[in-house]
């Protein structure tokens, strides 16, 4: 397995928000976390790469227990992030953004460069002097996930790409995911949309209020709609 | 109109300095959020070591390695500060930040009188740099050209250093989302300690380049710390561009506004200040900043008013201590009533800092204002002591209301500085002003009348006080002018959304605090019988801000009890070692690393303990203060 995630309990100040979560990722999947607005996808990933202080329980990242390393030894391990808010740094361009993410190469994971991304979303090739600040959410949002994939990780957290984009853009990202997973990024993505998840995601679980209530192939969770229609809101 | 120009540049040469510690001082400030109180000390740090080392090192080689050379070597002291003390409280509270930093200017203060002894060291001429240049019959000292020249170096090298290397991009990102960098692999530690390591050599750079001009002495650090607080908040924290200028507008202030108001120059350097804060809060240069979220769970204890039993025991304890004079000496008394003068004190700042959310690091300068206003009345115009102790507060009230107006305007940390800033410009106006204020030597001879002056009569008389004001203002925090000021503190933006005019009970929380202070500072006229300007300094300024927080932020009781137990050690310490100072700060330092939540707040937790005896590590009790690492 590429990322094993057992026992997660978090809390934000006396509040508990998870309770025991725990799902796999193989290596090269596309695996959704899917779940409404609130339901703790968000903090399952602060809690996987550290940002959340108060965490317990395992996770094993390529056999090692990352759980109680620091954010920064999470990720150079090649476990990249990239959050919902989107979290450009706005007074810097986006080559310097880019900059920030940048790590060396790792022998298990494929390595991108500046021109590979400028490929791979051309619209940022065409605005590389551009101070973060002064970019569309569609644009922002590329350039997050440029920015992570700049650290040459072999699996990438995705929290929310869709949210709050046009669909012609969403397109693009859903070509983007796709051909990440096709150069062997493993994926794991958080969804409230479950038409964009389809159409990247191998596998799925749901996360309602905390807990992890559902697991399993795209398949298997269509022939369940009771399920799908209880914890996820179309 | 050559004077003008050597004036001129006389004051160009003096921002050079001023930029090199501001700068130093936004740049840290920028990464790790903490207002390094600390800076003004390693630039004296910086001057002290480069005296000895240019006397050791000869030839011109040895005059500017020695500059360099002490800037690293208090750089590296800079490296260690910051892996010992300040890892331990980037996740603590601001105002924690700053006492602690200032505990250790307060070490440090000591430390060089232990080293180089208490004089003032006039140190060598810079080789090269020794003459002074004709100028329509005005002498320039080509030192000062130097300097002129250095500033705007420095600036493009800071500048090259921030936009073109990836140290500098990454520095620029954790400025914005400290988080986010580490997300992306960064190794935050290092970076926060090279940051604080480049920051701490620019300050002490600019010390050591100050031994050609000025003598080195212990005090250069508080001197300078104000007028870097004030540099920065004209330009802007955060900002080098912003240090560079208002160094240069500051120092050419204070060139003319020698020639304007030769007694009171500050004077002017703060008009320009307000201005700047009226016009634009967050500095010339400076971003606004987003209004704080706070994290759920970070707010205090909710307060309630105490129980019957309660108040029976605060009863018993004022009556208990009123029974002082039946068995206590004439010292004994004098030390309570000074005590007592210091829980109003305490207890005003505390309303101001817990009720209103509001730190002030200037507090002494309405505690002393009430001195200063009895002094002139009992003085000048000959009143009696009752006129004079209701009228005098009212100076302290005054000037509450007039800088507690640009004041509030702000929030946290340069809420901090500014009332610093502040209390600094009345202390300098108490001590340059000669003819109305005595200066340094104070206006003595403020005695109280007979029905007061004996020691038991005028305990009883601050005991009196110290109850009704601190009842008063505890029966405050549950009226519904505290709960306004409780909802401001927790949220201004939704307190504004109900309808609270957020910044006028705030402006108003702040003159009713200046105001009580000032009680206790006419009433600590009569018991010393004498004013100086230290009844103004920032060091009394200080003592408050420990007395409370020794306490405890989260009750009142706390205030009280800090400050007996403060004064009390204080008195005492004074008596037994002349290094006050050094143990003071080393306290100070403890209390925030150790002790954050203090003496009432240490109790409580363990009272709380003992009742519910609850699983042992469970994360729901953890109280976000002891989380800070």
């Amino acid at each position: 397995m590429k990322l094993t995630v057992e026992g997660l309990n978090s809390h934000y100040g006396p509040a508990h928000i998870l309770f025991d979560i725990g799902f796999e990722v193989g290596e090269g999947e596309v695996v959704a976390l899917l779940g409404r607005n609130g339901a703790g996808k968000s903090t399952t990933f602060r809690s996987i790469v550290g940002l959340v202080a108060q965490r317990s329980g395992r996770i094993m990242f390529e056999g090692k227990d990352v759980s109680v390393r620091p954010t920064h030894e999470i990720v150079r391990e090649g476990l990249g992030y990239v959050p919902e808010e989107r979290r450009i740094f706005t007074d810097l361009t986006v080559e310097e953004n880019l900059e920030v993410g940048r790590q060396p190469k790792r022998p298990n994971a494929p390595s991108w460069t500046r021109d590979k991304l400028f490929t791979l979303f051309p619209n940022l090739g065409e605005m590389k002097n551009r101070p973060g600040g002064r970019m569309s959410g569609g644009e922002q949002q590329m350039l997050t996930i440029a920015r992570t994939l700049m650290g040459n990780p072999s699996l990438v957290l995705l929290d929310e790409p869709s949210e709050g984009l046009s669909p012609k853009i969403v397109e693009q990202m859903v070509d983007a995911i796709l051909t990440m997973k096709k150069e062997g990024v493993s994926i794991v993505v958080s969804e409230q949309n479950l038409h964009f998840a389809r159409l990247i995601s191998d596998r799925a679980y749901i996360i309602e209020r905390g807990r992890i209530c559902f697991g399993g192939t795209m398949a298997e969770l269509d022939a369940r709609p009771d399920i799908r229609d209880a914890h996820l809101s179309l | 109109m050559a004077f003008y120009v050597v004036q001129f540049l006389t004051g160009l040469a003096s921002a050079a300095s001023l930029f090199l510690v501001a700068s130093g001082l936004s740049i840290i400030f920028g990464v790790t959020r903490i207002v390094n109180f600390a800076h003004g000390a390693f630039y004296m740090i910086g001057a002290y070591i480069a005296f000895t080392l240019t006397e050791w090192l000869s030839g011109a080689f040895g005059f500017w390695g020695a500059i360099v050379i002490a800037a690293l070597a208090v750089a590296l002291i800079g490296v260690l500060v910051e892996m010992v003390l300040l890892r331990r409280i980037y996740h603590a509270p601001e105002l924690f930040q700053l006492l602690a930093t200032f505990g250790l200017t307060l070490m440090v203060e000591d430390l060089v009188v232990l080293v180089w002894g208490p004089d003032d060291l006039v140190g060598r001429r810079a080789p090269g740099f020794r003459g002074a240049i004709d100028f329509f019959g005005q002498n320039i000292p080509s030192y000062d050209l130097f300097l002129i020249v250095l500033g705007p170096v420095v600036l493009g090298i800071l500048w090259l250093l921030f936009q073109r290397t990836r140290w500098g991009v990454l520095v620029r990102a954790a400025t914005q989302d400290r988080d986010m960098v580490a997300a992306l692999g960064v190794n935050q530690k290092w970076l926060f300690t090279s940051v604080f390591a480049v920051g701490v050599f620019l300050a002490a750079l600019g010390g050591a380049l100050q031994i050609p001009r000025d003598a080195v002495h212990h005090a250069m650090d508080l001197r300078i710390i104000v007028e870097v607080f004030v540099v920065v908040v004209i330009g802007g924290l955060g900002s080098i561009v912003g240090a560079f200028v208002a160094a240069v507008l500051v120092s050419e202030l204070n060139a003319f506004g020698i020639l304007i108001f030769p007694k009171i120059s500050i004077i002017l350097v703060f008009l320009v200040m307000a201005v700047v804060l009226i016009v634009r809060p967050w500095g010339l240069f400076g971003k606004p900043e987003a209004p704080a979220r706070k994290t759920p769970g970070l707010t205090v204890n909710p307060w309630r008013p105490l129980t019957s039993n309660e108040r029976l025991a605060a009863l018993a304890a004022l009556v208990i201590a009123a029974t002082l004079p039946l068995f206590a000496g004439n010292y004994a008394l004098t030390v309570g009533s000074e005590i007592a003068i210091f829980v109003i004190f305490a207890v005003s700042l505390h309303f101001l800092m817990a009720v209103g959310g509001l730190a002030s690091f200037g507090h002494a300068a309405y505690f002393g204002l009430g001195a200063y206003g009895v002094a002139f009345l009992a003085k000048m115009a000959g009143l009696p002591m009752i006129v004079c102790l209701l009228l005098g507060p009212l100076l302290g009230c005054m000037g509450a209301a007039v800088f507690g107006f640009f004041a509030v305007q702000l929030s946290g940390v340069y809420f901090a500085m500014l009332t610093l800033a502040f209390a600094q410009i009345v202390w300098s106006i108490a001590f340059q002003w000669v003819s109305v204020t005595g200066g340094d030597n104070g206006i003595l001879g403020v005695w109280p009348s007979s029905w007061a002056a004996s020691p038991s009569h005028f305990y009883w008389l601050a005991l009196g006080v110290a109850a009704l004001v601190t009842i008063a203002l505890r029966a405050m925090v549950f009226s519904p002018f505290g709960y306004a000021l409780r909802a401001t503190r927790d949220s201004l933006l939704r307190s504004e959304a109900v309808g609270i005019n957020a910044k006028r009970i705030q402006w108003t929380a702040f003159v009713i605090a200046g105001t009580t202070a000032g009680i206790g500072g006419a009433l600590f006229a009569y018991l010393k019988g004498s004013v100086f300007p230290d009844n103004l300094g920032i060091s009394l300024s200080v003592d408050a801000l420990v007395m409370v927080l020794l306490g405890g932020v989260e009750t009142v009781s706390g205030a009280v009890i800090g400050a007996i137990v403060y004064k009390a050690l204080n008195i005492w310490l004074v008596s037994q070692t002349d290094l006050s100072k050094l143990v003071l700060g080393g306290f100070i330092v403890l209390i925030v690393v150790g002790f954050p939540k203090g003496i009432v707040g240490m109790l409580e937790t363990l009272a709380q303990r003992r009742r519910k005896t609850s699983p042992p590590g469970s994360p729901l009790l953890v109280k976000p203060i002891e989380s800070a690492e």
